[in-house]
């Protein structure tokens, strides 16, 4: 682990971190906090009470411009054009051919102005893919990643919580909508959404505010005992939420469709985007796999590359796996044929050694009361 | 940290010996590195092992490790309470979260394990 201090980015907490005895290990090329107290006791507390992260190593990307609004509607499969001012959406990226480039955040902070926030690990590919395609349109992009932390509070407590520190009045801002306002002394966006399935906010601040700001609702928090948060059980959570993770559950090798991201591609009444062809006649012909969410049967937990076995041959696999603290039941996704991939199918998944039954289970794997 | 009645493996094993039978666990190191416990695969009983051999597994939420026979053996129970209350490894590594008790079939390899000391000293230097 002691080559990871060099080569490694950081984000402006990572020494807050430590001194909190964050446990850092590398993560997408980034030097990031996987627990502190203990990843089951903080997804626990993150169900129950309150939870802070740090994901400042998400990338922010802003359209500015006349064209603004066009551009980031051809970029994404979502309708921009749907987005009023202070609403976001879950979009994503795709090839031509319709595979996820990226999954991603579009906010609208104005017709003229929208952040597109995406994942840490593509931050350079994305900027090099939005650059290569704004053709002609009269647009400024500017890659703010940098510049920019963001901090979730994610929890049933979240809003009593950030709204003692805040200006604008949580209790109004519904699921993705968001608000300039001040958290504490400090300038920030702040946004109803997270990846953990629970009641949250996402305030996004400029790097140099990230230490007032993650200091500022822990001690506001610490009565109703709010915890630091790491990497693990972010994605512990994400996972019984059943959301995707870039890079596991999705890549440029699967399809938006055959990912089950068909809800957020909307193709009828559209502009052109890029991959819209290739999406409207893959949602005409079918889809010969699907990403499909299965509990285990049997005892263990399927791991991502786990192998799902038929007849014998490898037709599927595995691409997010783990024991869920909350549901406490070995919980995942896989790529499965079609025919597999209905609710109620047992699976058979290649354990190490060991072949074990799943079930394949429609919707989140918990959904919060 | 680590018991004095132990010997240990460079694969952050323990083993009790007592007689020509043994208990064996994972180390409070090899614990701390997974994180909380949820998972415990064992082997079945009379099953046997050469020294080397993965016996079974121990996993966290997010990662899973195999774990090593030290030395040669055959199975003769296995810590069944581990199926309910996995995260007894985490809480009391050393006695509580033992894995398996085993017959030791050759006792010579005892020699070529570490002591507490030695193992301390090993994972001290592991970490740097």
């Amino acid at each position: 682990m002691a080559e990871t201090d060099q080569t490694l980015k950081k984000t402006p907490l990572a020494e807050a971190h430590q001194q909190l005895g964050g446990k850092m290990v590398p993560f997408g090329g980034w030097f990031m906090p996987v627990q502190y107290s203990g990843l089951v006791d903080e997804h626990t507390t993150v169900r129950t009470k309150v939870g802070l992260f740090d994901v400042s190593h998400m990338g922010e990307v802003r359209i500015q411009g006349e064209d603004a609004l066009a551009f980031t509607n051809y970029l994404t499969v979502n309708n921009v054009t749907k987005l009023e001012d202070d609403q976001a959406h879950y979009s994503a990226f795709c090839t031509p051919e319709g595979t996820v480039v990226d999954d991603l955040l579009v906010y609208r902070e104005a017709a003229d102005n929208f952040l597109l926030v995406i994942n840490a690990a593509n931050i350079e590919k994305d900027v090099a893919w939005i650059r290569k395609n704004q053709g002609n349109f009269k647009v400024t992009i500017t890659n703010e990643s940098d510049d920019t932390a963001q901090i979730a509070i994610q929890g049933p407590l979240a809003q009593g919580i950030l709204q003692r520190v805040c200006d604008a009045d949580l209790s109004e801002m519904k699921y993705y909508w968001f608000k300039r306002c001040k958290v504490g002394p400090v300038s920030a966006l702040v946004s109803r959404t997270g990846y953990t399935g629970e009641d949250g906010f996402e305030c996004y601040v400029a790097a140099a505010d990230a230490v007032a700001v993650w200091r500022l609702l822990l001690e506001t928090g610490a009565e109703e005992g709010i915890k630091p948060a790491g990497l693990g059980a972010r994605d512990s959570l994400r996972l019984e939420a059943r959301m995707h993770l870039y890079g596991n559950d999705m890549d440029e090798t699967t399809t938006v469709l055959e990912a089950g991201l068909g809800w957020i591609v909307k193709t009828k009444n559209t502009d052109d985007f890029i991959g819209k062809a290739a999406i409207v006649a893959q949602k005409k012909a079918g889809v010969e796999r699907k990403l499909v969410g299965f509990r285990l049967l049997g005892r263990g937990i399927a791991r991502p590359d786990c192998a799902v076995i038929e007849d014998g041959i490898a037709v599927g696999r595995v691409t997010s796996g783990t024991q869920g603290p909350t549901l406490k039941q070995s919980i995942g996704m896989a790529y499965v044929p079609t025919h597999l991939s209905r609710p109620g199918t047992t699976l058979q998944i290649q354990i190490r050694n060991k072949l074990v039954d799943a079930e394949v289970v429609k919707g989140p794997f918990y959904k919060r009361a | 940290m680590y018991s004095e009645k132990h010997l240990y493996s460079k694969e952050h094993e323990w083993i009790e010996v007592d007689g020509d039978t043994a208990k064996i666990g994972i180390t409070h190191h090899a614990q701390e590195q997974l994180g909380d416990i949820v998972y415990v695969d064992l082997p079945e009983l009379d099953s046997e092992f050469v020294a080397g051999d993965e016996f079974g597994s121990v996993e966290s939420v997010k990662a899973v490790a195999e774990v090593f026979m030290p030395v040669d053996g055959e199975i003769l129970a296995v810590n069944e309470q581990l199926e309910e209350t996995p995260e007894t490894v985490n809480q009391d590594p050393h006695a509580g979260g033992w894995l398996v008790k085993v017959k030791l079939t050759n006792t010579a390899q005892l020699e070529g394990l570490m002591s507490h000391a030695d193992y301390a000293k090993f994972v001290s230097e592991e970490s740097n």
